[in-house]
């Protein structure tokens, strides 16, 4: 038969021979292979310390996103709730008061948003669904936690910090954004 | 009342020595126990444990800490007294064996001079067999107290190999003693320490190649190292003898193999390389010129790095070479290595009588 690849190795089956059988070069063989490999660089990556680069196409934790002047997208249409394959988004919508033009950017808004991440998959499809852009996935997963209703993240948990009342966090997290996109870009 | 007389402070020197002696060998089998998972981890390009302190150096005492907490659990199916037994010989036996080592010569403190041997038998090697073979009680004890199948299999698969390999180690020792014409470990070491190229040339691995690779091998057998750690075979075995063992039970058991790896690079060292003679040194010139106690230290550090290259050789091998299997470990004890022992000892024998003519 025409071999695949010419690293095909014939073997030979005999007996051992006398320096074969006496065990000690094959070992010294193996020790030295185990000597070398002391020195080598190490494979492992410190974690806390050390994180491997996300890949661009990362799905991470949710982010409910605002607007330049602060205030929330998220029109809880319910879209995102349709398009979850495991159906871990609840909503609740309600109307903007007066007074209140400032929080909301349009007359409808969610008051309770609430995605349970033991549920969640990470497949995106929100994100995709959303015609207001207010909500994408970060490139952080979820902390474990001690009970189950700790992975109900809330609105406090997934809103983004407000660019106005709060600049330098909302900075923060635009950075960390735009640092995934530099990275991103730079990969692909 | 003359037999009554006890040295005071004969008797106090021994007793420093003693607890020295012991206490040295857990903390050293401590730190081997964290060696062994650095070397293994270098070995494999990981970086072993390095979170408990500096470089990880805290690890044998979380370890240590970790053992101590546990729940212990004594099964019901099992002899309790016979099951306690077990790690304590297994323990005891392990620390016992250090006893005869020659761990350097001699230290000169308030106008005495204190050995630095805790007792040297004129048999002491005849010593260091006995002790050492009695250690399988631990496990023969451990494993059939047990109830269980695999502690019950592997207490026989350790007696077993524990009979095959030790012929072969007395054979080859048979080839030494009559190559030394002592028993007496310090009397060998002495022996050593006259060779030329200050000692170096005088070190029994020159006399006795062949006798120290039967001696290391049966010593890898005997400490129930791999590649003969069939006793133990976590794949085959579940971990062995110690299956049923938990807390500080389970760490007599593990921490006496270190001890007993200890002590027998420590008798490997003396018997065949030199024990505490520095190579290149003339001691009794450097004793002049630094004086004795100073000499008597270097010397005991000199058996120190020779033990830490023998234990570093245990691990070298451990992480090396895959584990025997059960008929080629005895066909190795006895087709091979007692001929083998047999044939060195005759020909030791032959040129011993000859030169000796």
């Amino acid at each position: 038969m025409q071999p695949l690849t010419n690293r095909a190795k014939v073997l030979e089956v005999r007996p051992l021979n006398f320096m074969e059988r006496l065990y000690i070069p094959s070992i010294l063989k193996g020790m030295a292979i185990t000597i070398r490999h002391m020195f080598r660089k190490k494979v492992t990556v410190q974690y806390p310390e050390e994180k491997r680069p996300f890949s661009p196409v990362f799905r991470g934790l949710h982010v409910l996103n605002r607007d330049e002047e602060g205030r929330e997208r998220c029109t809880a249409c319910g879209l995102c709730a349709v398009a979850c394959p495991a159906e871990a988004i609840t909503m609740e919508a309600a109307e903007r008061q007066q007074g209140e033009e400032g929080l909301y950017r349009e007359e409808k808004y969610a008051a309770k948003y609430e995605i349970n991440m033991l549920r969640c998959i990470f497949c995106g499809l929100c994100e995709e669904a959303c015609p207001k852009d207010a909500i994408y996935l970060s490139e952080t997963f979820a902390p474990s936690n001690y009970t189950r209703k700790g992975f109900i993240y809330g609105k406090p948990d997934l809103l983004i910090p407000d660019p106005v009342r709060e600049p330098e966090a909302f900075a923060q997290a635009q950075g960390r954004i735009a640092e995934r996109k530099a990275t991103s870009g730079r990969t692909s | 009342m003359h037999l009554l007389a006890i040295d005071t402070a004969l008797f106090l020197e021994k007793l420093s020595m003693v607890a020295v002696v012991v206490f040295a060998l857990l903390g050293i089998a401590l730190y081997t126990t964290f060696a062994e998972r650095k070397v293994a981890g270098f070995m494999q390009d990981r970086h072993g444990p390095n979170r408990a302190g500096p470089l990880g150096l805290l690890q044998p005492l979380a370890d240590g800490v970790k053992l101590f907490f546990k729940e212990e659990l004594i099964p019901l199916a099992s002899n309790r007294v016979l099951f306690i037994l077990g790690p304590f010989i297994a323990m005891f036996t392990a620390l016992i064996t250090g006893a005869v080592v020659p761990w350097g010569s001699e230290l000169e403190l308030f106008d005495r001079r204190v050995s630095l041997t805790i007792a040297n038998p004129d048999i002491g090697i005849l010593y260091v067999f006995a002790v050492v073979s009695l250690g399988v009680f631990g496990i023969m004890i451990g494993g059939w107290a047990s109830n269980n199948k695999f502690s019950l299999l592997a207490a026989i698969r350790g007696a077993s190999q524990i009979i095959s390999y030790e012929l072969a180690m007395g054979l080859s020792l048979i080839a030494l003693l009559m190559v030394t014409g002592t028993m007496s470990l310090s009397g060998i070491v002495k022996q050593q320490m006259a060779g030329g190229w200050g000692g170096l040339l005088g070190w029994n691995i020159f006399v006795q190649p062949l006798g120290f690779l039967i001696f290391l091998t049966c010593v890898f057998a005997e400490c129930n190292r791999t590649p003969f750690d069939l006793p133990e075979a976590e794949s085959e075995l579940n971990m062995g003898y110690h299956q049923e063992y938990s807390s500080l039970k389970l760490g007599f058991f593990l921490f006496s193999e270190y001890v007993n790896m200890i002590v027998s690079s420590a008798v490997v060292s003396t018997l065949f390389f030199g024990g505490y003679d520095m190579p290149f040194v003339d001691e009794a010139a450097l004793a002049g010129q630094i004086g004795a106690n100073a000499t008597a230290i270097l010397g005991t550090l000199t058996l120190l790095a020779k033990i830490v290259f023998f234990l570093f050789l245990f691990m070298w091998i451990r992480w090396t070479i895959p584990r025997f299997r059960y008929d080629q470990l005895m066909e190795l004890g006895w087709k091979k290595l007692l001929p083998l022992a047999l044939a060195n000892m005759l020909v030791t024998g032959a040129v011993a009588l000859l030169l000796n003519r």
